[in-house]
């Protein structure tokens, strides 16, 4: 597994013990077999997850107590090669609405044999969630409370 | 710098400043950590480059560093090699029970 950086762009790579077909289903259909449960922003404990299979659906996060979080849109689908999805979460964890300040995950998958798959994963445009950061700073500088800060970011 | 976020504690108190800088009190008081336990791992995520800390009034409050988006990318690099190792096994192992 390796990972390189770009500067606004993440990227890893990770080979896989199986064909590609099997390795794009376990990745989308299955990202609730692999995803850590830890990681969302529900109120309410992780139940399950649903990736809808075709562009203009939704990676969807339902807790235990019925919510529903739609945290991604699906933006490419091609199986078994290819998937887009963004990430349409702030950087104070909360569901971003605005597209223009979503980041983009691109997940290529590259069959080396019939029972190996090179997965490539791409973050990019990790500056578009910049601004929260700019605020964040802004309101400690200033000395805002957090009470106004928030008012603030969500006007 | 990079292994700073790989563990699992230090995530979640990066996580945690990122949604509002707070004192080390209010970060132990939130999350099942010690307060001497958050001000070591504080420190660590401090020396990385991750947080910074400024005295405002009588408190030490701790933030994500601004400096740049060398912070976030170093979250999600964290963040994406966890994962897919995750997604890897989780591939391999179904392909053995089919």
């Amino acid at each position: 597994m390796t990972t390189q950086l770009e500067a606004t762009s993440v990227t890893t790579a990770v080979d896989v013990d199986a064909p590609v077909e099997h390795a794009f289903r376990v990745f989308t259909d299955g990202i609730g077999t692999w995803w850590n449960p830890d990681h969302h922003i529900l109120q309410a404990e992780l139940a399950e997850m649903v990736f809808e299979p075709y562009v203009g659906g939704h990676i969807i996060d339902r807790g235990t107590d019925g919510s529903e979080c739609r945290w991604s849109r699906v933006l490419a689908y091609d199986p078994p090669r290819r998937v887009c999805f963004s990430w349409d979460i702030s950087l104070r964890w909360e569901i971003e609405t605005d597209p223009a300040k979503a980041s983009e995950i691109e997940v290529v998958f590259t069959p080396e044999g019939a029972a190996r798959t090179h997965v490539v994963l791409t973050h990019r445009h990790l500056d578009r969630h910049g601004d929260g950061w700019e605020g964040m700073r802004d309101a400690v500088k200033s000395g805002w409370s957090l009470v106004a800060f928030a008012a603030a970011a969500a006007a | 710098m990079l292994s700073a976020l790989a563990d699992p504690t230090r995530r979640a108190i990066f996580e945690r400043l990122a949604r509002s800088p707070s004192a080390v009190g209010e970060v132990a008081r939130e999350l099942p950590v010690s307060r001497p336990a958050v001000s070591q791992h504080l420190k660590v995520l401090k020396s990385a480059g991750l947080v910074t800390d400024q005295a405002v009034g009588t408190r030490h409050v701790y933030s994500v560093d601004p400096a740049g988006i060398a912070a976030i990318r170093n979250y999600f690099e964290q963040f994406w090699q966890q994962s897919l190792a995750r997604f890897a096994a989780a591939a391999a192992t179904h392909q053995e029970e089919r």
